[in-house]
């Protein structure tokens, strides 16, 4: 089936940018999706992965070896052809177990030739894509704990069962979830390099719009997605040259001290946060075109940046994009 | 003819909604039939009859028979890897929709897994699903994520007898894809209606229009019509609504049908006259077929609305995870893990025999030779795990309880909250007060709806210690099944005068309580009162006695000391449990 395309998505503009965000700085370390079902976070999520251009890969790898890494994994991969695959796009599963996760013994091989072998899991598959976890704050925690662990160092370590595994995975993890149905502990959202607060639209005429075009990709996906190809066409170049551009991405000191100055008045706990929001407000300029970071590349991801790392006051009611705002307002206001 | 005037039927309705369900599967998701019965085995029957393979997947399936995988009894048995299909490639290979029995009791890891079946390629998934709901209570449901992307929710509990029960006939020649797409009119105001009904989400809007077209479909058509649209909302919309849409006559009867458009309805104002009317006549159609006794659950308490999910945690395994315990025989499968040393430790004596059953040689090298394994040999992992543990807050509300108290109750109940996180329990909520008991928070870690449930709470009136007991009592029975484990904690000061039946009177509301406290002690729940009398009596603890629980007086305590004081006493209860 057709996917949906990412530019065909109705608003939901954060989200938008947050995933564009960590597409071309992976750096960032994953995004967090808070809102409520069918806002069309999972669709944006594929969407962005389908849009991107095929990666190449060393040909039947199970690992995704890029050709300069053959032989590097544990299989090992030895095919001398690189072929291009899409950018993998996992979707976990509620209720996966760990073994499917992490990957586990090879059970057929095991049993048959008494070989101690390995099957990758999911993280495997994940590597040099995106994972994406619906209602992650209803994962067993452990799987969480683990997951997070993985995106953040990039690699999986497999030491049970006899088996003593490790392989890339390098993956930009998107996270969603409701707060109306449970919370994820603070370490585990400080975890997350950016969260967007995304909600079903309340005015009419987006609802129309949204209807509209769900109706017209449900009756002809293709001739939809070639009437979008334009503008996709659009956001590949903005990706390709925000990679390029942040390569090179000047930052101005004045602006660092920007950054500390909003972390420390807004009570951001940990040098997480700066250094996040810094490499956030770097990749919003390179999608830009800018040559440095300004102040308002800054600003503009501030929100995203921080607001799921304010210290939180059970009794205190006041949502943190209000506290965020009002303290960019204070300070460059 | 206007569609609203055959509302009132529900079977109608469920028939309509099957046939515009089998025009096309793949985009309406599924269909809920809630409510066993004799209408549903025949809306059942006349789905068969109309043609349509179902495939019965039991709630126990598990993930190699759903996905395929290795059948590993098979694969020792012959000696080499034989593949199993899973029922999912095979029911789409059929063109079979999924019939999925006792939906309510689906574990939420099954559902994940059909929903992510179905959305990552719809092409080789089965055609739809059809849900049978059996539950009562509203908290029984499928799981939501089921739920959402089911486009069809029949409520059949409450349809009469019928003796032939029949699909509509399709026109064969048109199909929905025929069907132009709806004018911008029509989706304005159907946008409308939804945001009128209280509709969140985006998947409903989206049913709501191709629900239209399989009927134009139907009907033979190639545009949309009003009719299409009313009956679009009628069977997508009217079901989701979460509030009455705001017209002047506020009945607590549905209205009945009319061909006038409604007097007014001012939820809207950007939109031309010529759209209002629309949109009027698709609100009422909604509104003719909205369960009666939803009026009721809305106008009598919407915080309960929100409490209606089963966003609870699901049943624990303990094959799965947790503090390792040994091995016990029985197949890897459903998550269960292999000890392979085990395994081979009990395959390793029987090498001789087999081999010579097998009419091999020994080798006296060894070398080579394959490891004989029988399905009787392997062995699966077996783990302790902690069940999750859900303290219930039972609050007595009453007059009697001043208001002070209350209010350092529900301080109490936020710091408990606020350490959720960090302990991973969950929290439910039970006020009683004036005639009967209250669930005001189901199970839940969320801070959010909890601080809402609070903040709602009101007090004053009479005391019906029974009731709430009772309603404690059935709640936690609730939760063991799940095999989680309850606690409960009552703040009270034991002052019964409510019976249980609902009447006032001291002597009678007494012997009630202590038939309730006693029914607790026999469950064997672990249980703490609190006395939050002024003056303490003896009446709490008599309470407590008879409820074989631990006693707390805090007379003079704050918030933060009746914290300390719980989180103590169900610290030392864990230890004295372990």
């Amino acid at each position: 089936m057709a996917r949906f395309p990412f530019s065909a998505i109705v608003g939901q503009d954060e989200m938008k940018q947050a995933l564009l965000i960590a597409a071309i700085e992976p750096a960032i370390g994953g995004v967090m999706v808070f809102g409520d079902r069918g806002t069309g976070k999972s669709t944006a999520a594929r969407a962005l992965a389908g849009l991107l251009p095929p990666i190449p890969a060393v040909e039947d790898c199970r690992y995704g070896c890029t050709g300069e890494q053959r032989g590097t994994c544990p299989d090992p991969c030895t095919s001398g052809r690189v072929r291009k695959r899409a950018v993998p796009f996992v979707d976990l599963p509620l209720g996966a177990t760990e073994d499917r996760v992490i990957g586990a013994l090879d059970l057929e091989k095991a049993l048959r030739a008494g070989e101690k072998s390995f099957e990758p899991g999911l993280l495997a598959k994940a590597h040099r894509g995106f994972l994406y976890i619906d209602e992650i704050n209803l994962l067993e925690d452990h799987l969480v704990d683990l997951l997070l662990d993985v995106a953040a160092s990039g690699e999986n370590v497999v030491e049970r069962e006899g088996l003593s595994v490790r392989h890339r995975a390098k993956f930009v993890l998107i996270g969603s979830g409701n707060p109306e149905e449970g919370e994820l502990r603070p370490q585990l959202l400080d975890r997350f390099g950016l969260s967007v607060e995304v909600s079903t639209p309340t005015e009419i005429d987006q609802r129309v719009e949204i209807m509209r075009r769900c109706g017209e990709q449900e009756r002809d996906a293709h001739a939809f997605a070639e009437s979008w190809a334009g503008e996709e066409d659009k956001i590949l170049r903005k990706v390709a040259r925000g990679k390029s551009k942040l390569a090179k991405m000047e930052t101005p000191d004045a602006i660092m001290q920007d950054a500390a100055e909003l972390c420390m008045a807004v009570g951001a706990d940990g040098l997480r946060g700066e250094l996040t929001l810094m490499r956030a407000a770097r990749a919003e300029a390179a999608l830009a075109g800018a040559k440095a970071v300004q102040r308002k590349h800054l600003i503009a991801v501030a929100p995203s940046a921080l607001r799921h790392r304010l210290r939180r006051d059970v009794l205190d009611e006041t949502g943190s994009t209000v506290r965020i705002a009002r303290a960019i307002d204070e300070l460059f206001g | 003819m206007n569609a609203a005037a055959t509302a009132s039927d529900p079977l109608a309705d469920a028939l309509l909604a099957a046939r515009l369900f089998l025009i096309s599967p793949k985009t309406l998701g599924g269909m809920q039939l809630r409510g066993g019965g004799p209408m549903r085995d025949a809306l059942l029957n006349a789905i068969r009859d109309a043609g349509t393979r179902l495939r019965r997947l039991p709630a126990h399936v598990d993930d190699e028979r759903l996905l395929g995988g290795v059948d590993i009894a098979a694969s020792l048995a012959s000696g080499r890897a034989v593949h199993q299909r899973g029922i999912l490639s095979e029911a789409a290979e059929a063109g079979a929709t999924l019939l999925l029995p006792m939906a309510e009791r689906m574990r939420d890891a099954l559902a994940g897994r059909l929903v992510q079946a179905f959305e990552t390629d719809a092409s080789a998934a089965p055609h739809g699903w059809i849900l049978l709901d059996d539950g009562i209570e509203a908290e029984e449901r499928p799981p939501r994520t089921m739920l959402e992307r089911t486009a069809f929710h029949c409520d059949l509990s409450q349809s009469e007898w019928r003796d032939s029960v029949e699909l509509p006939k399709a026109a064969k020649s048109t199909t929905p894809a025929d069907v132009a797409a709806p004018d911008a009119a029509s989706l304005t105001a159907l946008a409308n209606t939804a945001a009128a009904l209280g509709v969140d989400g985006l998947r409903p809007l989206i049913f709501v229009q191709e629900v239209a077209r399989a009927n134009a479909a139907l009907e033979g058509r190639k545009t949309i019509a009003e009719r299409d649209l009313t009956v679009a909302v009628r069977l997508v919309l009217a079901p989701r609504a979460t509030q009455f849409p705001q017209t002047e006559d506020e009945s607590a009867e549905p209205p009945e049908q009319s061909n006038d458009p409604a007097p007014d309805n001012d939820t809207q104002e950007n939109t031309d006259p010529g759209d209002r009317a629309l949109e009027d006549i698709l609100v009422e159609a909604a509104e003719a077929a909205i369960p009666a006794d939803l009026l009721a659950q809305l106008s009598s308490d919407k915080a309960k609305r929100a409490a209606q999910s089963s966003g609870t945690g699901q049943k624990r395994k303990s094959a799965l995870r947790g503090k390792p315990l040994g091995t016990r025989p029985g197949l890897p499968r459903g998550g269960a893990r292999l000890a392979l040393i085990d395994s081979l430790r009990a395959a390793v004596p029987w090498q001789p025999l087999r081999r010579r059953e097998l009419g091999r040689e020994i080798d006296e090298a060894g070398a080579n030779e394959q490891i004989i394994m029988r399905r009787e040999d392997l062995r699966v992992k077996r783990f302790e795990e902690r069940a999750g543990r859900v303290t219930i807050f039972c609050v007595d509300a009453s007059g009697s309880a001043a208001a002070a108290r209350l209010a350092e109750a529900k301080g109490a109940v936020e710091l408990m909250l606020a350490q959720v996180y960090v302990t991973r329990s969950e929290v439910a909520l039970i006020a009683f007060r004036g005639e009967g008991a209250e669930l005001l928070l189901p199970p839940t870690r969320s801070l959010t709806r909890a601080r809402r449930a609070l903040s709602e709470l009101p007090g004053g009136g009479g005391t019906p210690l029974a009731n709430g007991l009772t309603m404690a009592r059935d709640l936690a029975d609730m939760i063991a099944a799940r095999g989680r484990t309850p606690s409960l904690v009552v703040l009270t000061d034991g002052r019964g005068n409510i019976a249980a039946d609902g009447s006032p009177g001291r002597k009678q509301a007494g012997a009630d309580a202590d038939a309730a406290a006693k029914a607790i002690l026999h469950s064997g729940y672990e249980a703490l009162v609190i006395d939050i009398a002024a003056r303490p009596g003896p009446h709490a603890p008599d309470l407590a006695a008879s409820m074989g629980a631990r006693f707390l007086a805090l007379p003079m305590a704050d918030a933060k000391m009746l914290h300390a004081a719980v989180a103590a006493a169900t610290a030392s209860a864990n230890k004295a449990a372990a």
